[in-house]
């Protein structure tokens, strides 16, 4: 396959699906969403992408399955546990200050880093004070999130990650084991509000405190994550915190001089102030 | 076999080991002249908890900056790149980095293959692709579409490397342009300065 020819196909695949369905990827990262959408070239027993285009346009669960593989990220709970040890450490402290805290989770997924930060922050004593607005693009992940219900498998690496991330009880206490599932306990969910919000179209919804957007504009394009920076510049109160993921910076935007780091290692940044 | 390419025009070196990397590494990068005159993205495999550790090693025992890759940065030449723990590295054709955390690809992230196989698109025939001791198969399928693409193959030969397994692995899969012990390694790509 001519790789000019592939490109070509790659923009209308993603036209297509914008214009039929109202889910915009023309701006994600181009090498990860070719690779995925190879992926699923090879999965669907298509021959070329233009072929899925066509498929896509006639079958919607065609569509949906396709949707859910371009847009689910990996998440774990408490992945990168020196994070979670700087959180306790420098953003609970600034936490403290306001009697009422909002958070919102951007791009959230299927939920594990909501239930990280609801666990710190019971900890900490400041859950009860705290609305955590969890959200994603995409409704079928929401749905996981929300319910809270993770495979059993992975929750010894949870717990290891949730004793270097500075845990102060039994992970267990968080979970309950049914079958090969591990449910989230109910009480973990009370200051939660699940909601679909697309970083790519939607507006801000409410002043914040603190906005964690962690490895997710890792996906996009310059130009989206601009915007992205943008609209959480927006979003957050004056010297409301940022939190990115570990490879990520403000650092090559057009953002960058909007923000000052609070724990550059951590890529933790404050807002400026006026 | 193609004939030993000197001097031709490159754009990037890209390097895929596992366990040994360390020793195998240090013995290549300690090797290149500070004006090396190309970028080098490296995955090495280690453990998800690594730190920046390994760059700090490499950086004190090599003339040319090594560092990790952070997401969107553009690369530039006469720096060594060293693909984080738990992120998968791309590169996109307006020749930045882009991080990816999809799920591990031959139980691994990062992994070779996706390096390699993104690096092969944006730089087609102007890539060096390097394979080095390790226990496991990463990285075959990466180098075979380096090979694909017209870029120049190098496998370090196997009864040289502390772990056999990978470099044997590629061996199989791709048609390598060169099989090397670790000096003459070192020796390549200082003649391409």
């Amino acid at each position: 396959m001519n790789e000019q020819t592939q490109d070509i196909e790659i923009d209308l695949l993603l036209e297509a699906m914008f214009r039929k369905y109202g889910y915009d990827f023309r701006n994600y990262a181009r090498a990860s969403i070719e690779r995925r959408i190879l992926h699923q070239l090879s999965k669907s027993g298509l021959s070329n992408i233009s072929e899925m285009q066509g498929r896509l346009l006639a079958d919607k669960e065609f569509f949906k399955r396709m949707l859910l593989d371009l847009s689910i990220n990996v998440t774990e709970m408490f992945r990168d546990a020196s994070f979670y040890v700087a959180f306790r450490e420098k953003v609970v402290p600034y936490l403290r200050a306001h009697p009422f805290i909002r958070i919102w989770i951007a791009g959230c997924a299927t939920g594990e880093e909501v239930y990280s930060m609801a666990i710190v922050l019971q900890e900490e004593g400041l859950f009860d004070q705290t609305r955590i607005y969890a959200t994603d693009i995409n409704e079928e992940v929401l749905q996981i999130a929300k319910e809270g219900v993770y495979s059993l498998e992975n929750i010894q690496e949870y717990t290891l990650n949730y004793q270097k991330a500075g845990g102060q009880k039994a992970f267990s206490d968080y979970y309950t084991a049914h079958q090969d599932t591990a449910v989230i306990t109910p009480s973990l969910k009370t200051h939660v509000v699940f909601a679909s919000h697309n970083l790519v179209h939607d507006a801000k919804f409410n002043e914040m405190h603190l906005i964690s957007c962690r490895n997710v504009m890792i996906y996009f394009n310059q130009t989206l994550k601009d915007r992205v920076l943008k609209l959480f510049h927006e979003s957050l109160c004056p010297l409301g915190l940022l939190c990115l993921g570990s490879k990520e910076s403000v650092q090559f935007s057009a953002y960058e001089n909007q923000f000052d780091p609070l724990i550059k290692d951590e890529k933790i940044y404050k807002k400026k102030g006026f | 076999m193609k004939k030993f390419t000197r001097k031709k025009d490159f754009d990037a070196i890209v390097i895929g080991c596992s366990a040994g990397g360390m020793d195998a590494l240090k013995h290549i990068l300690s090797s290149l002249p500070i004006n090396f005159p190309f970028p080098v993205i490296i995955v090495q495999h280690r453990h998800v908890d690594s730190d920046g550790y390994l760059a700090v090693i490499l950086n004190d025992t090599c003339s040319i900056p090594v560092k990790e890759v952070e997401d969107k940065e553009p690369l530039r030449t006469g720096i060594v790149y060293l693909a984080p723990s738990n992120y998968h590295v791309l590169l996109e054709k307006n020749r930045h980095f882009a991080l990816s955390i999809d799920e591990k690809v031959n139980y691994t992230r990062p992994s070779i293959d996706i390096l390699f196989e993104s690096a092969a698109n944006v730089f087609q025939e102007r890539l060096v692709g390097i394979i080095l001791t390790g226990a496991n198969h990463d990285g075959s399928q990466g180098l075979k579409r380096i090979q694909e693409q017209g870029g120049e193959t190098i496998v370090q030969d196997p009864d040289t490397a502390e772990y056999n397994t990978m470099p044997l692995a590629a061996l199989k899969t791709a048609n390598v342009d060169h099989i090397l012990g670790l000096q003459k390694i070192s020796n390549f790509l200082n003649d391409l300065v």
